[in-house]
């Protein structure tokens, strides 16, 4: 009885508290955030673009994948620019220009990220060594 | 071939237990001293970019970027009505606008009617506003949310990013920093 008082007095908190928990604003989404583009190479173009850019908010999310509604603009932006003609990676570089290459889920190939691109062969060869290892072994 | 690989596989018997210490040393740490989540623009430095003048609510007047370089510095802050701790640094704005500071407002996926509410009820430390209201200008500055404030120079270069609310502590090192792009 005193939980049931307890969750309705909580319930009725959060209907008379007008302040959102979460901030969000009160416009709309943008027109292109969830609408697909009427061409649909230019659509499946901004998609796999979309996939790839990364969420200022939700971060780890993929601007495709987040529901915050600053990635719902970059949604329209990413589309607005394609359907205007503009190519994917002139879209990317010009979000890198602002964001730095935090914002691309694709990796690029600057110094930082050297190890990554490094890390296939390295693991081949170490796989490679064991190998020759094990068979040396066994034959003597 | 006996003693060394006895030795080795002695070794080898306590690499997942090292490997277990350094996994929670790792850890341990990061707790201690978490990472930045911030993200920084990377247009410091750069010219501020392109956006046209858009009016915000009736009464206010609006600015491009095109009057940001014309010889005095500006702060210019990125707020929303919809932003709880805007409500904070309005007050805070006050008393940087009182030093002397030209503040330039960009009010981010507002409506007209709820940010006349807002500057009606938390003060209006701005001299000019102008809206945002696809946060395409926010977008364009590397900013990624509200508030947020730029310091922009007399000839419309980016000087210095602030993320966050301008807490009353944040005022001298923005005083500075604005004196700095005079």
């Amino acid at each position: 009885m005193k939980l049931y008082a307890l969750s309705l007095a909580f319930l009725a908190a959060a209907i008379a508290d007008p302040q959102p928990l979460l901030a969000d604003s009160n416009l709309p989404p943008a027109y292109w955030s969830n609408r697909q583009l009427p061409n649909p190479a230019q659509e499946a173009q901004a998609e796999a673009l979309m996939e790839q850019l990364r969420c200022l908010v939700c971060q780890g999310q993929s601007i495709a994948d987040s529901d915050a509604e600053l990635a719902g603009d970059m949604r329209d932006l990413v589309r607005r620019r394609i359907a205007a003609g503009e190519k994917p990676s002139s879209i990317r570089a010009w979000l890198i220009q602002r964001y730095g290459t935090w914002i691309s889920y694709a990796p690029t190939a600057e110094p930082a990220a050297w190890p990554l691109w490094l890390a296939p062969f390295a693991l081949l060869l170490v796989g490679a060594l064991l190998i020759r290892r094990r068979i040396r072994t066994k034959e003597g | 071939m006996a003693k060394g690989a006895l030795l080795m596989s002695r070794a080898l018997r306590f690499a997942p237990l090292g490997l277990l210490l350094v996994i929670i040393a790792a850890l341990v740490w990061r707790l201690a001293t978490p990472a930045d989540t911030n993200v920084h623009s990377t247009m410091i430095g750069r010219a501020v970019p392109n956006f046209p003048p858009v009016a915000a609510t009736m009464n206010t007047m609006d600015f491009g970027s095109s009057d940001l370089a014309k010889g005095r510095p500006h702060l210019v802050n990125f707020f929303a009505s919809w932003c709880v701790p805007c409500i904070a640094e309005a007050k805070v704005l006050d008393v940087l606008k009182s030093r002397g500071v030209s503040i330039y407002g960009i009010a981010v996926r507002d409506r007209p009617g709820d940010l006349a509410e807002f500057l009606e009820r938390s003060g209006d430390p701005y001299q000019l506003i102008t809206a945002d209201p696809q946060s395409d200008v926010q977008i364009a500055f590397g900013s990624s949310g509200v508030p947020e404030t730029f310091i922009v120079d007399g000839s419309g270069i980016i000087r210095y990013q602030h993320i966050g609310p301008i807490e009353p502590d944040d005022v001298p090192a923005i005083l500075s920093k604005f004196e700095r792009a005079r």
